[in-house]
């Protein structure tokens, strides 16, 4: 790992101002939270920062009641307390369930909830210094394309990048329409002051632009993550299939939310882990079943439309089928606890 | 800039004791102990928080110690294998793991050991785990309840019945 400048901000300002304080003098600073990718990734030279501000003392730890029913969660609030929470576990039980299911609970106790937001690839050749990653180096090459791939991405991907987003919470995130409230420092690369970011726009595909991850802009910080009070009340499920039992990252994972009125579908949320540079909110599936009967036929056709435009490479083609099959399996068992009179 | 430049006095607060060190801001809480604070206890092994056998407590919550720096940790309190025992007396949890031979070659003990005691913490406090029902109100600690939650602790010569038993003894004897 390079050495570094190190500086612990007490508030939000005072991380703002030491980052851009480092911008003008020509570091290029991180914010550092948890640390458990970031620290990781510089001792492994895939990232090399001469500035970091340390923002894991801010204030942003609590988990607060918005007007409507919706819960704020503070981007130091860490995984596990956010997971253990009993607002989040009665009202959003699939963003428990999918923060329980990534990572160890060490881990968990460390990383944060905007760090978590800010996870980077676990792609084989984005961390391995000596491969052609145009994550890593644009312009390098991708040696994943036609190299060991079983683990990569089969949606939205392009020629550059077939990298995953490795993180579970972003899954149930994206299907329960979150809100990413950022700060910036005024007059740093335009931005000033706050502003909010749909999750849908907040992670990026990979384009010609496959080393940018997310539109947060330069010196932009997170300070919290909005859960709206209309995702919540609805029946859900995280289902992650990994190599192993527990402690693995998703070969596909499904987040699936629904709610049937009259016999039909009347809201439903299907997001995918595992299979894209981003989460995955299965949009044309959703279009398909609302107002739909819930039945498995409908859910069969609605995954099958889903992962048409997937594209498979040599390592990675069950992904196709395991994802189809698994969003058929979470729906109709959402379906059946809702039309046997469960919960 | 040559690397005197960025060393700092750090103030750790570990086992009890104050323990101030002049370290580059780049070095783990793992490698403080271990090369700056001879406390060798914590075992390093994968340095990239998969295997855990660096845990340890901060604050009586369990931890990779390998991907935290120590610089990070400064105020905090922080519970090392060698401070488990009072005087001459051992941690339930290591009498336990003597007990039901919950190792081999020992590497992963203290790791082991020091995640067993943040997770019965984790359990006082109600944590749930992925194999936890939703609407559990209370955590039983049976054999799919201890595989999860000790998951992030690998014991390559396999001792894991052994490890199994004695965190259950000691859930038995005393959190409930």
């Amino acid at each position: 790992m390079n050495n570094f400048t190190y500086h612990r901000a007490p508030d939000t300002a005072a991380a703002l101002q030491l980052f851009s304080d480092a911008t003008a003098g020509n570091a290029s600073p991180r914010f550092l939270a948890g640390g458990t990718n970031l620290v990781d990734l510089m001792r492994e030279g895939v990232e090399n920062h001469d500035s970091l501000v340390d923002i894991s003392r801010l204030p942003l730890a609590e988990i607060t009641e918005l007007a409507d029913g919706g819960l704020r969660i503070g981007a130091m609030v860490r995984n596990s307390h956010l997971a253990a929470n009993s607002l989040v576990r009665q009202r959003f039980p699939l963003l428990s369930q999918a923060i329980l299911m990534g990572a160890s609970a060490q881990l968990r106790n460390m990383a944060t909830t905007g760090g978590n937001l800010m996870q980077r690839t676990r792609c084989y050749y984005f961390y391995d210094t000596a491969s052609h990653c145009n994550k890593r180096s644009p312009g390098a090459g991708c040696d994943a394309i036609h190299g060991y791939n079983r683990i990569h991405a089969i949606l939205g991907t392009s020629s550059q990048c077939i990298a995953t987003h490795p993180s579970d919470m972003c899954v149930a995130l994206a299907a329960l329409d979150a809100t990413v409230n950022v700060s910036g420092a005024s007059g740093v690369s335009g931005a000033s002051g706050e502003r909010s970011i749909p999750i849908s726009e907040f992670h990026r595909l990979p384009g010609d632009t496959p080393h940018i991850d997310t539109n947060l802009r330069a010196g932009e910080l997170i300070t919290s993550v909005d859960l709206p009070a209309s995702s919540s009340g609805l029946t859900s499920q995280y289902r992650k299939v990994r190599d192993r039992a527990s402690y693995a990252f998703a070969l596909v994972s499904v987040a699936a939310a629904l709610r049937l009125k009259n016999g039909v579908i009347d809201d439903i949320r299907i997001a995918l882990g595992g299979v894209a540079h981003k989460p995955w909110r299965a949009s044309s599936a959703e279009r398909m079943l609302r107002g739909a009967a819930p039945t498995r036929e409908n859910f069969v056709a609605a995954a099958a439309a889903e992962l048409a435009p997937a594209v498979a490479r040599s390592g990675n083609a069950f992904k196709i089928e395991l994802a189809k099959r698994t969003i058929t399996a979470v729906l109709a068992e959402l379906a059946a606890g809702l039309e046997g009179g469960g919960r | 800039m040559s690397a005197n430049e960025k060393l700092q006095a750090v103030s750790l607060h570990i086992n009890g004791v104050e323990r101030t060190l002049t370290i580059e801001p780049r070095t783990s809480l793992l490698d403080a102990l271990r090369d700056h604070l001879g406390l060798t206890g914590t075992k390093k092994g994968c340095d990239q928080g998969a295997c855990g056998a660096c845990t340890l407590l901060v604050d009586g919550e369990r931890i990779n110690s390998c991907l935290a720096l120590a610089i990070q940790y400064e105020g905090r309190q922080i519970v090392t294998i060698e401070g488990l025992a009072q005087s001459n007396q051992l941690h339930p949890m290591q009498a336990a793991f003597i007990q039901h031979d919950g190792f081999q070659c020992g590497y992963c003990t203290p790791g082991q050991i020091c995640s067993a005691v943040g997770m019965l913490n984790e359990l006082r406090n109600g944590f749930p785990s992925a194999v936890t029902a939703d609407d559990a109100a209370v955590v039983e600690l049976d054999e799919a309840e201890v595989r999860e939650r000790m998951s992030g602790n690998l014991c390559r010569c396999g001792a894991y019945v052994g490890i199994r038993d004695a965190i259950q003894q000691v859930y038995g004897a005393t959190a409930r």
